[in-house]
């Protein structure tokens, strides 16, 4: 378990050293990565297992009898232990191994939403929602005839909790929920949240794309019914996310494809699926992502969760002090609790030239609407710029973000 | 990936564009315009609004509205400029330069063009993810001057630079 492993302050400088990518030289500048709540970057540990598993593992799974399937299947297997561990799901079989966060809800709204959510029924979304969280239950709706009910939420991007109690109701059926919102970085107080929905007998989602890479993670303390998560946001690669569900929902659920490894035996007349999590796996999967993500968990967890998450809150703490003290700079997103996003405004300036201008400085920040566009109209912004942070940045680079940002505004003034 | 400097920088945010971004040219709409289109640029949010008057096949009146970035704002305000009392064809023709131009395929220094002032422009070519921002004023025009209803109900037109740089039929897919 994450809390096993001993708190310390991080050696950055060390860390640095495993991520051959800070390295960089960009427009002949040291690169400041500042993205990653877009996607993060891949330590050397992770690389070379990549390397590793193409040289000596690769095969298919679940297969055949020969050397390299059983060697593969085992490293593919043992990935899933190593996820069920990082979020301490009570067993592996509810680790579904999905091509991303995204794949992971659209399974959950196909194999549960579609079997048991029906005309006039209300799923609750909240107003931080990343677009995919937002757009299958859109479809779902649309399908069944079902009512979509949003959280509103306060001018600090903190959802109005009176506000989500009242929206529960004889009819409500589902609520899926960002743990971490990737526009505006508010930590949403999820465990109360779910135990709410619960009295009520409404099943949760989780969207834990910004929180899985930052925190201690226990589903089981959670008690929410799907967690779902990408490797590439949290030093793994791209294809690969988690479905994490309570066992008792993924066996009810339908199958989200059809295909080979989800069967036990197939005729033209009638089709056995396979039971969790194979159910959910059809066709070959991205074997060497799902070991990759593994081997990534490994090096997230030999520097320990609740470090990285102590560091990168001091950073952000910094980073909103030295970005908010700016005249003319406006940081939008402003909740108690916050996890390592930082979305703002220069006056005057639109934040695509800000993004480009950064990028001159070496300085990679996303600029857009961070597929939040709700967020933005709730803001009356039609984007913003978002600095984000990782355990491998520092406070220098941050400093960098200030002059760069003067920079923009010297060029506009 | 583009190598910029801050020099190239001030190359880009040349104090023409600079200044068409704080006080844009024809800003506005016309009222009882005949020719009416929309521009969208879903990834960072630019939104055009463009109407005008073509009267015997000139463009008499020109006028937008919206918002969007420093270089999709500027490139708006002074294309209005450009094709305020030119021809349709003309127009058109300039629609081709400056696509050209910014998706490289012109080399508005060694080429025959009409471009002029536009070729400030020119630097965007070097940076992919702000091809769109600029040419979408173009591709807003060019939507006004091929209306899909055809110009007598003064139809509304939308284009969108969703996914392509420049998505006009026929041309590049931009990679993202």
């Amino acid at each position: 378990m994450n809390a096993a492993y001993p708190k310390r302050s991080l050696d950055v400088e060390k860390i640095r050293g495993d991520f051959p990518i800070l390295k960089l030289q960009v427009n002949g500048k040291p690169l400041v990565y500042l993205d990653n709540a877009a996607s993060s970057q891949m330590p050397q540990a992770v690389i070379d297992r990549i390397v590793r598993y193409q040289s000596e593992e690769h095969s298919n799974i679940h297969r055949a009898v020969h050397y390299l399937s059983e060697l593969a299947t085992k490293e593919f297997e043992e990935a899933r232990v190593k996820v069920q561990k990082f979020i301490n799901a009570k067993e592996s079989r509810e680790v579904i191994f999905t091509r991303g966060t995204t794949e992971a809800i659209n399974l959950v709204m196909h194999g549960y939403g579609r079997a048991f959510i029906g005309r006039g029924d209300e799923i609750i979304i909240s107003g931080l929602e990343h677009h995919a969280n937002i757009v299958p239950w859109q479809m779902l709706a649309e399908e069944k005839g079902a009512v979509l009910r949003v959280i509103p939420m306060n001018d600090a991007g903190e959802l109005l909790i009176d506000e989500f109690e009242a929206l529960f109701n004889a009819k409500t059926k589902f609520l899926a929920l960002t743990h971490v919102s990737n526009a505006l970085g508010t930590i949403n107080p999820v465990k109360q949240m779910v135990a709410f929905a619960h009295k009520h007998g409404v099943p949760v989602l989780l969207d834990g794309a910004q929180a899985a890479p930052h925190q201690v993670l226990d589903v089981q303390e959670l008690d929410c019914d799907f967690y779902a998560f990408s490797g590439h946001k949290m030093c793994g690669p791209t294809g690969i996310g988690v479905l994490y569900g309570k066992a008792q929902m993924l066996e009810k659920m339908q199958p989200y494809q059809g295909g080979g490894d989800m069967i036990l035996s197939v005729t033209f007349e009638k089709t056995t699926y396979n039971v969790i999590p194979a159910k959910f796996e059809a066709g070959t999967p991205p074997i060497m992502a799902a070991i990759a993500l593994g081997a990534a968990i490994d090096y997230l967890q030999s520097i320990g969760m609740a470090n990285i998450e102590a560091y990168e809150h001091e950073l952000l703490a910094y980073a909103t002090e030295q970005v908010s003290s700016m005249p003319g700079v406006r940081v939008i997103g402003t909740a108690k609790h916050k996890a390592a996003v930082m979305s703002f405004e220069i006056k005057g300036v639109h934040p695509h030239d800000v993004g480009t201008i950064l990028n001159s400085e070496g300085i990679a920040i996303r600029t857009g609407h961070h597929c939040a566009q709700p967020v933005m109209q709730r803001f009356h912004v039609p984007a913003t710029a978002r600095a984000s942070f990782a355990f491998y940045n520092t406070k220098s680079e941050i400093d960098k973000l200030v002059v760069g940002i003067r920079k923009v505004q010297e060029m506009f003034s | 990936m583009s190598d910029t400097t801050s020099s190239d920088m001030r190359q880009l945010y040349q104090e023409v564009i600079l200044d068409h971004n704080r006080k844009p040219r024809n800003w506005g709409s016309i009222l009882g315009a005949n020719r009416h289109a929309e521009g969208h640029n879903p990834l960072c949010g630019d939104h055009i609004k463009l109407s005008m008057n073509v009267l015997d096949d000139k463009i008499e009146s020109i006028a937008f509205e919206g918002h969007g970035c420093a270089i999709c704002k500027a490139s708006a305000s002074m294309m209005t400029g450009a094709v305020k009392g030119k021809s349709m064809q003309d127009a058109e023709t300039m629609v081709e330069e400056f696509r050209g131009m910014a998706t490289g395929t012109l080399d508005p220094d060694n080429q025959d063009n009409h471009l002029g002032k536009l070729k400030v422009f020119a630097g965007v070519k070097d940076l992919p993810s702000r091809v769109k921002c600029a040419i979408l004023p173009w591709h807003t025009l060019h939507a006004a001057l091929h209306p899909v209803l055809g110009p007598a109900e003064g139809s509304e037109n939308s284009v969108s630079t969703e996914g392509a740089a420049d998505p006009i039929p026929g041309a590049e897919i931009g990679g993202q």
